[in-house]
């Protein structure tokens, strides 16, 4: 197998001077692929993406992207690297406008964007018909809609999201993953973290068990599925 | 005609003086607004950033003066505004380099930024009465007058008489202004979108690759304009005395506060609300209640409260608003 | 807490630099300033207490130091009879209707049903209010204010002795406090910060203009003292007999003893409020002030009160402001409210606050009194400074002129810099909380 596209190598490391949270945790996706990390509640999925994206002090391990070394950038500079992350909470700017939002996704960018905008209202058509409203006035999903958006705009190489199903029904859920693939299927790679495990094993290429900051089970999502001690552990039988 | 003569008598006293007002502090709470949305704290410098403002402006007014520059019956004070703005956005900037820049990497608790602020303010107000000194400073020139009371009886044959005093309407027509490009900078520019998006959930903004220096430093340009324009427009209107724009503070919070703090809309509302509050409740209204009812001869004044009694206003609808609206009427940031 | 060798040499070294200037200008000014100093410690620690045990953000310190002024004029002054005679009892009468009102609003605002009738009753019942207090109010104050205005024009005080406006000033300040803290506690820490603001105005505003009660801008002179005068010192023959044999002329040894009266009644005070506000910070009550400071979420998820703690707090810290305001305005012999400027009264005081170590009483008393022998000598340094710089220009020459002139006001911006430096540099003060 030839090298990831984004690997997150051996990552050991907490929040300050706390405590590990991770522990030689390794992660990756490959170019156009869906990778999902799962396991139980604490088990530190989304810490081992923030580590990824830099948000935590890591002491050992790498983070590469395409190759690159990318463990010493700051958050805002693996933006500019060609990564978006969608946080869980509060991934929206609640008093601009949903057109607002995407542009600003967009700040870096200083070509014209209305392509890529183009594109992400037919990915979400009911965030173009609702852009000249503001984020707050949106329902939970369609502000997901409008988080995912808001990243896609930088037309980025590696989409993180961070549990983006959370607090919305399972008819949302099943479209926003549908929209998932879509956006895998244009190339880009996605890293996510998710609660509803069975779910979001079905679409990943890569799944990712974790238990207290360490891989626990690494495979194709499928295999993952099939195996009985996944499935007895972490999937509920 | 009694009835006319004490709508004139009103509007003289009441409405122009409280519209004229309401411009100047809302454009100063419009300043203290921005700091508290997007640099997250009270500023207590912003009153003696508006001594400043007007200084510099009055400094290059005398320069112009001198030079025998005159833009006829407009004061001379609006040329040298420019050069005004940029000297406070030096300040203003510098102070950030020098004094806030710190806190905000240490990511100090906004109570501290406000201590800092006391700082700052103590050496704004030093270096203000180190240039200038303590006592009043005239600056306006140019026509006096729109319209004379005398010119204004005459014209329509009332008792009573209407006079726009030139400083009322410039201050007016100058916020009108001064908001519609604010707001269009805001709402219409990348920059002015970015400064909101700042505002509205910093983390995301920085996730979206807005650099938080550049929008700091943009605010505070903004807020030099904005305050130096106010300080100006309050000079030409009543007068220049550097202790004035200190008292203008509990005001001017008072505004940002009762409209909502970190909300732009709120800070004009507010700021009339404000001035309107304040002319109206010390007024003595004791001529236009002859107009109205003349068989009435009222003794006193006909005064709710005493001019001097008009941070009282100011305070209790501040305080009105805190007990039954703390986020303001039009819902600013209650963190 | 006792204090550590460092911490004595701080207090060692405020108190040489004081006495330097009794050796260098006089001892006089020295002494003058050594008063005026403990005073500012006491303003110190009534701050302290509300920023440095509880976090609350005052800004309104002036007005409970002028309150404490008003005390002496009420409790010391001898009462102007034929004023009272005019309208005394009617004033009362009208400031017990117009507090009545107000009571009777917020009554009605609690025990009325939430509903269509309960906001027009409230402001129904305030205008009501105020136009009958208005009604009573304004012919009593203009008839007291016609007795012979030249001389009083006011009602008087009540003739008590002086030191009894002490206490009576916190009480003042404390009543006060407790209407502020009522509203504004509870909410964001810069609106209380606002509210402070706009009540010292205020309280300022009421000096200056109800002059039945302060004669405004007429001032209060003559307020009597709680030490003897000097001019009866120097014809007491038993003074003048003893300075003499120490070999002291009597009229600056009568000067110096009145002064050494006010230290003396002034520091058996601070240690008083220091022994009684160490006690409080070391004590549960204290250690729960300071919890709840560092961390109000958790405090209150355990369980505490943590407004009624603040409220609590809040008019400790202003009583023991309207304390020092009370004595300082003994010290003057006169109230005159004009002279009570926020830079000053409020803002300096926050300086001594930070400056000396916030949350630590001790640091509070050695900021007080170090901030207040620089305030009082930034002024003439920087004189002799700008004098220093200038001596080179050629006299009227215009940059001369207008540096000498404004020299005085360095002292502002000296004030400034030493927060800020302070700040940045040591922002737990010169005597760090432990």
């Amino acid at each position: 197998m030839s090298d990831p596209f984004l690997i997150g190598d051996s990552l050991s490391g907490g929040y300050g001077r706390g405590v590990d949270i991770l522990h030689s945790c390794t992660i990756s996706v490959n170019e156009g692929e869906i990778a999902v990390i799962v396991g139980p509640n604490g088990a530190g999925k989304s810490t081992a993406m923030k580590a990824v994206f830099g948000m935590l002090d890591l002491h050992e391990g790498s983070v590469k992207l395409g190759g690159e070394d990318i463990s010493h950038l700051s958050p805002q500079d693996r933006v500019a690297k060609g990564m978006a992350f969608v946080p869980q909470n509060s991934n929206t700017f609640t008093s601009l406008t949903v057109e607002e939002n995407l542009e600003m996704g967009a700040f870096l960018r200083r070509d014209d964007i209305s392509g890529t905008l183009a594109q992400v209202y037919e990915l979400f058509p009911v965030l173009k018909e609702k852009r000249r409203q503001t984020a707050g006035e949106l329902s939970g999903g369609q502000r997901q809609q409008v988080a995912v958006g808001r990243a896609l705009m930088t037309q980025p190489r590696v989409l993180m999201l961070d549990e983006p199903t959370a607090g919305v029904s399972p008819v949302v859920m099943d479209e926003l993953f549908d929209r998932i693939i879509e956006v895998a299927r244009t190339g880009i790679s996605i890293l996510m973290v998710e609660q509803n495990a069975r779910q979001a094993l079905e679409i990943a290429d890569r799944g990712y068990v974790m238990v207290q900051g360490q891989n626990a089970f690494t495979d194709t999502g499928e295999a993952l599925l099939a195996d009985p001690e996944v499935r007895r552990s972490f999937l509920g039988g | 005609m009694d009835l006319l003569n004490a709508i004139v008598a009103f509007a003289n006293f009441v409405m122009l003086p409280a519209v004229a007002y309401g411009s100047q502090l809302a454009l100063g709470a419009l300043g203290v607004t921005m700091i508290y949305g997007i640099l997250r704290f009270s500023n207590f410098a912003h009153g003696d950033t508006m001594a400043f403002g007007a200084m510099a402006t009055i400094l290059g007014t005398w320069w112009l003066q001198a030079m025998g520059v005159s833009l006829g019956p407009l004061p001379t004070a609006l040329l040298a505004l420019p050069a005004g703005i940029a000297a406070t956005a030096v300040l203003v900037l510098l102070t950030d380099r020098l004094v806030y820049r710190f806190y905000r990497e240490q990511k100090s608790a906004p109570v501290i930024l406000v201590i800092v602020s006391m700082g700052v303010m103590f050496v704004t107000n030093g270096l203000v009465r180190f240039v200038i000194g303590v006592d009043e400073q005239r600056f306006a020139d140019g026509a006096r007058f729109i319209i004379t009371a005398r010119e204004f009886k005459e014209l329509t044959g009332l008792k009573e008489g209407l006079a726009i005093k030139s400083t009322a309407m410039l201050t007016v027509v100058v916020a009108i202004i001064v908001v519609a490009l604010l707001f269009w900078f805001l709402n219409r520019t990348r920059t002015g979108k970015s400064m909101r998006a700042f505002s509205d959930n910093e983390d995301l903004a920085l996730l979206s690759g807005i650099s938080p220096e550049r929008v700091v430093m943009f605010t505070w340009i903004i807020v030099a304009a904005l305050a130096t324009i106010a300080g100006v427009l309050y000079g030409l209107d009543k007068s220049f005395k550097p202790f004035n724009y200190f008292q203008l503070l509990l005001p001017i919070f008072a505004s940002a506060i009762v409209g909502g703090l970190g909300n732009p809309i709120g800070a004009i509302a507010g700021g009339f609300v404000i001035a309107f509050s304040e002319v109206t409740i010390t007024y003595a209204f004791k001529k236009v209640a002859g107009y109205l009812i003349p068989a009435w001869e009222p003794q006193g004044l006909v005064q709710l409260l005493s001019t001097d009694y008009k941070f009282a206003v100011s305070f209790a609808l501040l305080i009105v608003v805190l007990l039954f609206r703390p986020t303001g009427l039009f819902r600013g940031k209650a963190l | 807490m006792t204090l550590k060798p460092r911490d004595m040499t701080l207090f060692l070294a405020v108190l040489a630099l004081i006495a330097a200037t009794g050796f260098l200008q006089s001892w006089n000014v020295a002494l003058g300033i050594l008063n005026m100093g403990l005073v500012s410690a006491i303003m110190a620690l009534g701050v302290n207490m509300q920023w440095g045990y509880a976090g609350l953000f005052n800004i309104g310190v002036m007005g409970f130091l002028a309150l404490g002024g008003l005390s002496t004029v009420i409790i010391s002054k001898p009462p102007v009879v034929e004023a009272w005679d005019a309208g005394g009892p009617r004033v009362i009468f009208a400031l017990l209707v117009g507090t009545a009102a107000i009571v009777a609003a917020i009554l009605a605002w609690k025990r009325m049903p939430a509903g269509k009738a309960r906001a027009p009753a409230l402001v129904a019942i305030l205008i009501l209010g105020f136009f009958v207090y208005r009604w009573l109010f304004d012919p009593a104050v203009a008839a007291i204010e016609a007795v012979s205005p030249a001389r009083a024009g006011n009602l008087g005080g009540l003739g008590l002795p002086v030191l009894i406006a002490w206490p009576v000033g916190a009480l003042l300040a404390a009543g006060a406090a407790w209407v502020v803290g009522k509203t504004a506690l509870g909410l964001r820490s810069d609106y209380l910060a606002i509210a402070t603001l706009g009540i010292s105005e205020i309280i300022i505003a009421v000096l200056k203009n109800e002059d039945w009660l302060s004669r405004g801008v007429k001032n209060v002179s003559g307020i009597p003292r709680p030490v003897p005068y000097e001019i009866d010192l120097q014809n007491s023959e038993r003074f003048v007999e003893r300075v003499s044999a120490f070999g002291f002329d009597p009229v600056t040894a009568s000067t110096i003893t009145v002064k050494l009266a006010y230290a003396g009644l002034f520091l058996a005070v601070l240690i008083f409020l220091l022994w009684l506000a160490q006690a409080a910070l070391n004590s549960p009550w204290g250690r729960m002030m300071r919890a709840i400071r560092d961390n109000e979420v958790a405090a209150e998820a355990m369980g505490k009160d943590v407004t009624a703690r603040h409220l609590q707090v809040f008019i400790l810290g202003s009583a023991v402001c309207g304390l020092a305001g009370a004595m300082m305005t003994t010290l003057d012999g006169q109230l005159t409210p004009a002279s009570y400027q926020p830079l000053r009264f409020t803002f300096l005081i926050w300086v001594m606050v930070i400056v000396g170590g916030s949350g630590n009483n001790f640091g509070a008393v050695l900021g007080g009194m170090l901030i207040w022998y620089l305030w009082v000598m930034v002024e003439p340094l920087g004189v002799a400074l700008i004098g220093g710089i200038t001596a080179g220009m050629p006299d009227g020459f215009w940059l001369k002129d207008h540096l000498l002139e404004t020299a005085a006001h360095m002292r502002l911006l000296t004030m400034g810099l030493i927060l800020l430096l302070v700040l940045r540099f040591s922002p737990r003060g010169l005597i760090p909380e432990r």
